[in-house]
Order: C-alpha cells, then structure tokens, then sequence
C-alpha cells in the first residue's frame, strides 16, 4: 500500500527577458519526476545543489504548484486524491496529513512563542480541545526526550539539536501519514547529529512512519532510509533499496557520488575520481543524457538520446543507456 | 538518550529566568544596558509630563498680554537675602523712558517678591478636566502687572517661561496626532502591499514614490495656504496633523512591506500555513508580533520628523497661528534680528526642540538595536 | 623551498595560544593554552565542532582577530628553531612584516567562495593584486603569472576566464580560484579553513585532490581545518582534536581512528555517520551539547559530557596539555595510564 505516488512531476520556471518579458528559455527544475513511498517506508531524495530535491519536496507539501504531473497521495482513512491539481483552498483538511521537518532549527520556529504553544499549534488549529492538546503536548515532549519544563520556555533558550527536536514533535503533533524531512540534520554538530539520527531511528520504528529524506549527505542517508532515489538536474537516475544502491550502483553518477565521499577510516583505499567537470545547470542542461559530460562512460548515444527511468531486477529503477553492461564500484 | 541526560547541570534560577523571558522581556533588558538611550527614555517621558502639566507648571497667564512689560529679560530666582534662605525675585516699577515718554517697566530692587511653592495663579482646568488655580511655584504678593518671568517676556510682555511651557504640549501632541496616524496608513498600506504582492503592490509603491518625489516645503505651503483664514485653531491643528501625516506614512509603509515580504519565507510561518492555519492566524500571531519591535522604533525615529515639520511650518507662518502657542510660533517671534539683538533669550525656544529630537533619536536608535541586535 | 628532512623540521609552533573576547557578559576565552607544531611539508588537520575555536586559531595565526578580541598570551612562532624564527604574536598586526607574512609566508583559503572574493574586480584583477603585492613583478608579468595560477588549480581555459568576474563562475571554479589566491604570494604555508564546506560532494572530492597534488608539488605545510572526520581521514597526516579552545588529543592519522586517546576523540568517531554502516545502524551520541565557551565547565571542559569520568579531579583540575611534537590527549585517564 503506498502512502505516496508521484508520476512524471515537472515544475519549470520560465526566464524572462526584454522589455515585453517574453519567455526566452525555462529552468526545468524539476523535469519529469516519478517514484512512489510504501506505508511505513523512509525513501531518501538525494542529489547536489541544483538537482530538484528540494523543489520536489515543496511540490509535494503544495508549497510551489507544480507545472504538470501527478502527486497521489492516499490520507489512512481516506481515499486516494492528486495533490497537484487540487485548489489551494481545498488543500487546508489534507494538511494535517502531510507535515513538514525544516531544515534550520533557528528560524523554524517562532521566537516570540512559548515552545509549548508552538507544539500544539497544528492542534489548536485542527480544532481539538484544550485538554486533549495539554495531553498530548505531554506525549510528544516525551517522545522526543525533552523536559516537561520546555513547553513554557521559550526557543531562544534551547540548542539548536533541542530546537529540531521541538520541530520534530511538531511535525509529529497531528498524527500525520507523511513526514517530509528537507535536510533536517544538516545545521547541527555531529555530536548532535548523531542524537538526532537515533531519535528519528526511533521514531521511525515506534511509530511506523512513512517519511521522505531529503538530504545531501549519503552517510546519514544510509543510517536513516530504506530506499534511495538519486536525482540530478532535475531527473530520477535511480531509485533502488539503500543497502543495494551503496553496494551496488547501476547509474555512473550514483558510483561517482559514492566515491566522492570521505569515509571516516584512513586505511581505506584512496578512492577513485569518478566525475569529471561540474554540476551542470538546470537552465541549459547538456543534451541527451544530462551527465553525459562528466561521465567516463560516455558513449555516442548518449549525447543525442535522453534516458528514461526503467524497471531492472526487483524494486531497481535506473536511467542509464548502458545500466546492464556497466560494472560500477560501490562501497562496502 | 535524552537530550539533558548526564551533560546538564540543573538550570539555575537565571537560567530559568532567561529561558522563560518572552521576547518583550528580552528587548527590555537589552534596551536597559544602553546607557544614552535610557537617558533618552527619561527625557522624553520627562518632556511629555510637562506637556500633561503644562499649566501647573506655569508661571503666567501666556496669554496675558502687558505692553509695558515687553522685553524684560530673564529674572534670576535670588535664594538668598540678608535674611538667609528666602528664594526672591525682584518687582518691578514703571519707568519711563526720557526720550520716547513710553512707560515701561524695569526691575525694582528694593521690592521683594517671596517665590513659593504651591502658589495659587490663573485659572486654569489640570489635565483639561478639573478646575483650579494651583501651581508649582511663583510668586506671593504680587501687584498687577508683576510676577516672576523666569526667561524673560517677549513684545507683547507675555511670560516666555510659561509660554513654552504650555508649547510643549501643543508640539508634543501633534507629533504624537501624526505619528499615529501614519501608523495607521503605513501598515495598513504596507501590509497589503506586502502581503498581496502583485498589481496592488506595484500601485501602493507607486503612489509612496510619486509622495515622495514631491517637494515638501511647496507642497505644505500649497495646502496651508488652502487653509482657509476662518478656521479656528483647533481646527487648524487638525488640518496641520493631516497634512504632515501625508507625507509620514511611506516611510513606515515600506518598512512594513519590507517586513512583510521577509517574514513571508521565513520558515516558522511556512510551517504555521502547513499545519493549516488561518491567513488571518498567521498574520495577526506570526507575522505582527515579529515587526511589533521594528515598526515601534520607525515610530520613535518618525515623532522628531513630524515636531520638526510643526515647527517649521509653524516657524514660516504656515502652520499654527496665533493664539495658539507652538515651539514654531515661539521661534517665529525671534525671526528679526532687531528684535533678536536686543532680547536673546527669545531664542530659548530652540533649546527644548533640539533636546527632544535628539533624545527621540537615541531612544529610537536604542529601541532598534534592542529589538534586533543583527540587524 | 628548502630540503631539510620533512618530519623533523616544524614551519610553524604554536604555543601557549590565548586568545579571548570582551562581551558585555563578559569576558570570554575562545582559546585557552593552545600549542601544536605544524611539521614541513606535511598537512595537520584540526578538527572539532563548533565553538571549539578552530577557526579563531587559524585567524589569531594571521593576525586577522579584531576588537573586541584579542590574543591574551601563548606565541606563534614562525620557522622555529632556526635564526629567523619570528614570533607573530608579537608583531603589530598592520606592520610591513605582518603583511609579508600574510600571502607571502602563510596563506588562507576561506570557506566561502562567494564571500572571500571581492565582487567588483575579475578574478584576474584580484590575483595580480596578490601576485604583485609579493614579488616586484611588473603588470603583465603578473598577469602571466596569474593565469599559470589559474592552470595550476584546474580551472580550464584560464586565459579567458582570468578575465571573468567571480559571480560567472560556479561554487567549485570559484573555490579554486579562491585556492589560486592563497598560492598567489608563493607561501610555505597554507591554512583552509574548511575549504570544502560549502561544496557539493563530487566538487568537494575534486578540490581535496587538488589540495593534495598542489602540496605535494610545492612543498606547502597545510593546515587543514574541519569538522568533517572523513575528510580528516582521507587528507591528513597528524591530527589536533580540539574542543572548546583547547588541544584535547594530537596523534597521527592512523593511530587517532585505531586507538584514539581521549573520551571526546572516542565519542566522536562512534557519533559520525559513515557511508559503510548498515542499514539503520544506530549511532552512540554524546549527550548534552557543546557549552558555550563563556560557560566553560570547571576542570575539564568535556567532563559534564564525558561517560568515562574517573572521579572528582575531572571536576575540579584541568588536565595538563598535550606536549608539542608528541602524540598524546589531554586527559587524566592518560596521566593514570601514564603514571
């Protein structure tokens, strides 16, 4: 039973110039994404700058209208509904569904409330009685592992792996079917990380939620997910369970990002410099396939034909003209 | 583990204290350690209470008008006598003058005027509501025509003293009258501008620019030349308060608006749309609170503006006319340099305003870097 | 450069290093008794988290603190041991000599790309000024030598974008060039203070091979500064683990992930998140949170955090610092080991 399915997702901004401000070019930020979340899964959505990631995300949570596509999304008790075209006004009841875990603990919450109100504010909002909101303020503190003396502070008094704490129980007060996590530990010190890791590890088990990871660093993403969808310029290039994607990647730029990344043991061998070049620009992306410069597999096809996302062994999806032949290096 | 497991010693009392300081309370303190702009608060809190008190803290009638006491300059309280402690000022007598036969009046050293507190003067009503006669100090046993004049009086032999007194509150309010009003018009224009964005934005900021754009000076003596000659005072104030305010609001309005646009992505309100609240919830519980701080200190910065236009206005004979009695008519006395080489202290009158704009300044400032030390 | 043996000679020795801040709470110590040698030729690493003063050293080193901080006592001393050895600590900051020192000697790569450039000159206009502000180079002489800069670090077809200004170009260009300018002056000595930070993960791999080939190449001592425990493993060869102003531990590389000495060391590496672990591995937290340097702890700063505390000394005694030039921790679990 899946919680979310997205199809083809595409949200393009338009580049205006001259005087009449006539469209002269798009950035496709995000350009025909598609992927589903089982109930009770964590999918990751990782990529560098300028990949779509986070725009993806905002599409989901109706933040941005998307440009095109499909975001069908299945509340528990309800029926399926698209998200991408339903009005504005009408997405207000479904919001209780689908909450949000910010990325910087310093401006996600309100300096100016008491850490309880903020707490509750969904509640409040929701309409559920006073009492019930005490109680359950008192159920999510604990389940984040703060003092019942936080609901009457204040944000400015608490740590920034305190404060993501509050934004988790936040995020958490409604009961919703689908957390988005837009980098959530990426601000904080890695003694904090590590604190925050465990608890959305721990939450994720008590509570079996369904949640999409969007993040940059493939070290936490392996500690925290159960599928990864890589993306770049604004694609899908493969989507595969984690252990699988780390060890063995399908897609060059999954293999090149892996070995880009330092792992903490100096014995390892020194790793291979698998791409080339710079991240390319969703404004003016290279033809074909969009990697196709950086990539030391290049062939001729893949200069003149874009690759779509298809189907290998069980749950692997990847874009890749040449997936079947290449033998890619993954790590451990 | 739990985020204060072993590491955190318990929270001391301050700790708590801070921990659980609103947002106001914080600012407060801030604001507490600036030592000028603390200054400034009592000066200016001081000034307004004059303005409340004006009349009892008056000498003279000032609008009592005696030709023969034109130009007398200020009279020192003498606190001693062969007496001991016995605060005097000296009375006056008629002199007159051999050249021009005018009777005037010169200080008369040998009549002593006991100066005491409490002393009962004009009538007057405190506070507009209660009848009395009751001032601070002044003095006992005065003829008619005699009394203390502590600055001196001006052509007409009016107590300056007492005149700037009552100016206070005259200069006071109707900054206070046009501070507000601008209030209003700015975040209500610069609200909308900045929460609905689009064509509404684009013709509120075109209106602040045309506003701004027109010369000031012109355009007040257009409209106070408008003001028609039968108008009484009060409403000659109001016209004034509507006029400077006209002008007033686009500042704030742009602070608002830009406010306004910032707060729009911060993440804590994209958070409060996501859990489903209201637009008017967000508003009026996120957005609001969070400029309260910077739209008080453009208010605190916008007072000095609006005293200086009254009294400038005032000053060129545009604004306020006699009776009424403004810092801008007071200095207006002191415009001929004749008349100013032989009587100085009529320009006493400047002193007060530019004590009370600068105190508005550095308490405006203070204000600012309280509510926002980063920004 | 000099061809004296590498481990032996040390370019730069830091000791004793204090630096502190006037706040209206207070004074705070944002440095207390820092020491550690920088050997020739070889790259140091400091890493810690925040508040542990990494990059307060790296800008004491340079003179590069302002009001209200100031450097309240320790030396920086510049080629040890030999007969030009200079103490920057004591030098006026804006002297002829200081300003030698900066570019010439020690150069700074920032974190910050988009920051450390100034946006109203092209890149080229930026490094001619660095270039001639160390050497008597004449314009176009320096203009060449920029663009041999510019090739040395990677950055493709340099004779057209020496003429770039640095919004053109993207986050890892702009990072090189950054890099170009800290090798402009020709220095023995380099400081990055987090130099890939701001970076995606695969330029980030491109720019710490970088780093390495060009000090390899010229010789540099590189102090690397970072909270990243894999980049420390991958590009350092001595270690200084640093929390709240203090040295806690200093080893070389291998023996710091194989046998770190200090409880901090320990719960750090078992906290980072590493690209190998297992699918929902849990990772071991250290509790509590890095104290605000104006609240230091009595004793040893890491003791209200430590889960290896041995009694009442933590609290009350700081243990003594780790010697220059050896490996070690500063701990009172070494000195019973040791004892």
């Amino acid at each position: 039973m899946n919680v979310l399915e997205v199809q083809d997702l595409r949200k393009h901004y338009p580049i205006r110039a001259g005087l009449l401000r006539r469209e002269v070019g798009r950035v496709r930020a995000v350009d025909g994404v598609s992927f589903h979340i089982a109930r009770g899964e964590t999918l990751a959505l990782v990529g560098e700058s300028g990949c779509g990631k986070t725009t993806v995300s905002r599409c989901i949570l109706r933040a941005l209208t998307p440009s095109s596509g499909a975001i069908r999304f299945t509340p528990g008790e309800g029926r399926e509904v698209d998200l991408a075209t339903l009005p504005k006004r009408q997405m207000r009841p479904l919001r209780r569904h689908i909450q949000m875990i910010f990325q910087d603990p310093y401006a996600s919450l309100n300096p100016r409330m008491m850490v309880g109100d903020i707490i509750t504010e969904p509640l409040k909002v929701n309409g559920v009685p006073a009492a019930e909101r005490r109680e359950r303020l008192m159920e999510l503190l604990d389940l984040v592992q703060m003092p019942p003396a936080a609901r009457s502070r204040f944000p400015h008094a608490f740590s920034g792996g305190q404060r993501q704490r509050i934004g988790i129980a936040r995020a958490l007060a409604l009961h919703p079917q689908l957390v988005v996590a837009d980098e959530p530990v990426s601000a904080l010190d890695v003694s904090v990380q590590a604190q925050i890791i465990n608890l959305l590890l721990d939450l994720q088990d008590r509570l079996g939620l369904s949640m999409l990871f969007v993040a940059h660093d493939l070290s936490v993403v392996r500690h925290v997910s159960d599928r990864v969808a890589v993306m770049y310029v604004g694609r899908i290039v493969e989507i595969a369970p984690t252990d699988a994607l780390y060890r063995a990647p399908l897609h060059p730029y999954t293999e090149a990002l892996l070995a880009a990344v330092p792992a903490p043991d100096p014995t390892r061998q020194q790793r291979r410099e698998a791409a080339r070049g710079e991240v390319a620009d969703p404004a003016n992306p290279p033809p074909g396939c969009a990697f196709h410069p950086r990539c030391p597999y290049a062939v001729e096809r893949c200069r003149v034909d874009r690759p779509e996302l298809t189907a290998t062994e069980s749950g692997r999806w990847v874009s890749c003209h040449r997936a079947r032949e290449l033998d890619l290096a993954g790590v451990g | 583990m739990s985020a204060t497991a072993a590491g955190d010693p318990p929270a001391s009392k301050a700790e708590t204290r801070f921990a659980e300081a609103t947002q106001l309370q914080l600012t407060w303190w801030r604001f507490r350690r600036h030592r000028l702009a603390l200054a400034s608060l009592v000066i200016v809190v001081l000034f307004y209470a004059v303005a409340a008190f004006a009349d009892f803290l008056a000498t003279n009638d000032p609008h009592a008008t005696d030709a023969r006491r034109s130009f007398i300059p200020p009279q020192g309280i003498h606190l001693f006598d062969e007496n001991g402690f016995n605060p005097h000022v000296y009375g006056l007598r008629g002199v007159r003058d051999m050249r021009t036969f005018k009777l005037a009046y010169a200080p008369d050293e040998s009549r002593k005027l006991p100066v005491r507190l409490f002393v009962r003067g004009y009538d007057y009503d405190l506070l507009g509501l209660f009848p009395t006669n009751l001032h601070l100090f002044g003095v006992q046993g005065a003829k008619p025509g005699e009394g203390i004049f502590l600055f001196g009086t001006d052509q007409l032999g009016r107590d300056l003293y007492s005149r700037m007194m009552v100016a206070t509150r005259v200069s006071l309010s109707i900054g206070l009258a046009g501070v507000l009003l601008s209030l209003f018009l700015g975040v209500l224009l610069g609200g909308i501008s900045g929460l609905y964005g689009g064509w509404v934005d684009t013709l509120i900021q075109r209106l602040i620019e045309l506003l701004r754009s027109v010369p000031t000076i012109p355009l007040w003596m257009g409209l106070a030349a408008a003001l028609p000659n039968t108008w009484s005072v009060t409403q000659v104030y109001f016209a004034i308060t509507l006029i400077i305010s006209l002008i007033g609001w686009t500042d704030l309005a742009r602070v608002v608006r830009g406010r306004f646009l910032a707060l729009r992505e911060e993440d804590f309100v994209v958070a409060a749309e996501l859990a489903g609240a209201s637009q008017g919830r967000i508003i009026f519980r996120h957005m609001l609170p969070s400029f309260a701080s910077h739209v008080i200190a453009a208010t605190t910065l916008a007072l000095p503006a609006m005293i200086i236009s009254e009294t400038s206005l005032s000053f060129l004979g545009l604004g306020l006319r006699p009776p009424a009695v403004s810092w801008g008519i007071l200095l207006q006395d002191a415009q001929n340099i004749q008349v100013l080489s032989g009587a100085p202290w009529l320009l006493l009158a400047a002193v007060p305003v530019t004590v009370v704009i600068l105190a508005f300044n550095f308490l405006g400032d203070g204000l600012r870097d309280a509510a926002d030390p980063y920004g | 450069m000099r061809q004296t043996p590498m481990a032996e000679r040390v370019a730069l020795a830091v000791r004793d290093l204090a630096v502190q801040f006037g706040s209206e709470q207070g004074v705070v110590r944002a440095l207390d008794g820092v020491s550690f040698d920088l050997h020739a030729g070889r790259t140091l690493g400091i890493v810690g988290e925040s508040g542990c003063g990494k990059s307060v050293t790296a800008r004491s080193i340079l003179r590069l603190i302002e009001r209200p901080g100031i450097i309240s006592g320790g030396r920086l001393l510049l080629d040890p041991g030999t007969a030009e050895e200079t103490d920057l600590a004591a030098l006026n900051p804006d002297s002829r000599q200081m300003r030698a020192v900066r570019g010439g000697r020690i150069g700074l790569i920032f974190q910050e790309p988009m920051t450390s450039l100034s946006v109203h000159y092209t890149v080229g206009n930026q490094l001619v000024e660095a270039v001639r502000q160390h050497s008597t180079a004449s314009a176009a002489e320096a203009r060449a030598r920029a663009i041999e800069l510019l090739r040395e670090v990677g950055i493709p077809r340099p004779e057209t974008r020496v003429d770039a200004y640095p919004f053109e170009l993207s986050g890892g260009l702009r990072q090189r060039v950054g890099i170009a300018m800290a090798l402009a002056g020709d220095p023995d000595i380099v400081i990055a203070d987090e130099p890939t930070t701001a970076l995606d993960v695969t330029t980030q791999a491109q720019i710490l091979t970088l780093l390495k080939r060009l000090q390899a190449q010229k010789n540099i001592s590189l102090m690397l500064i970072t909270h990243d425990m894999g980049v420390i493993a991958e590009m350092a060869d001595e270690v200084a683990v640093m929390y709240l102003g203090r040295v806690v531990e200093f080893a070389p590389v291998r023996e710091l992930f194989a046998a770190p000495r200090h409880p901090y060391t320990r719960a750090l590496l078992r906290a980072v998140p590493s690209i190998l672990a297992t699918p929902r591995q849990r990772l071991s937290t250290i509790g509590g949170a890095v104290p605000h340097p104006g609240l230091r702890p009595t004793g040893c700063a890491f003791h209200p955090r430590c889960g290896e505390r041995i009694g009442a000394v933590c609290m009350e005694r700081i243990p003594a610092p780790v010697p220059p030039g050896q490996a070690g921790a500063s701990c009172f679990l070494e000195e019973v080991v040791a004892a």
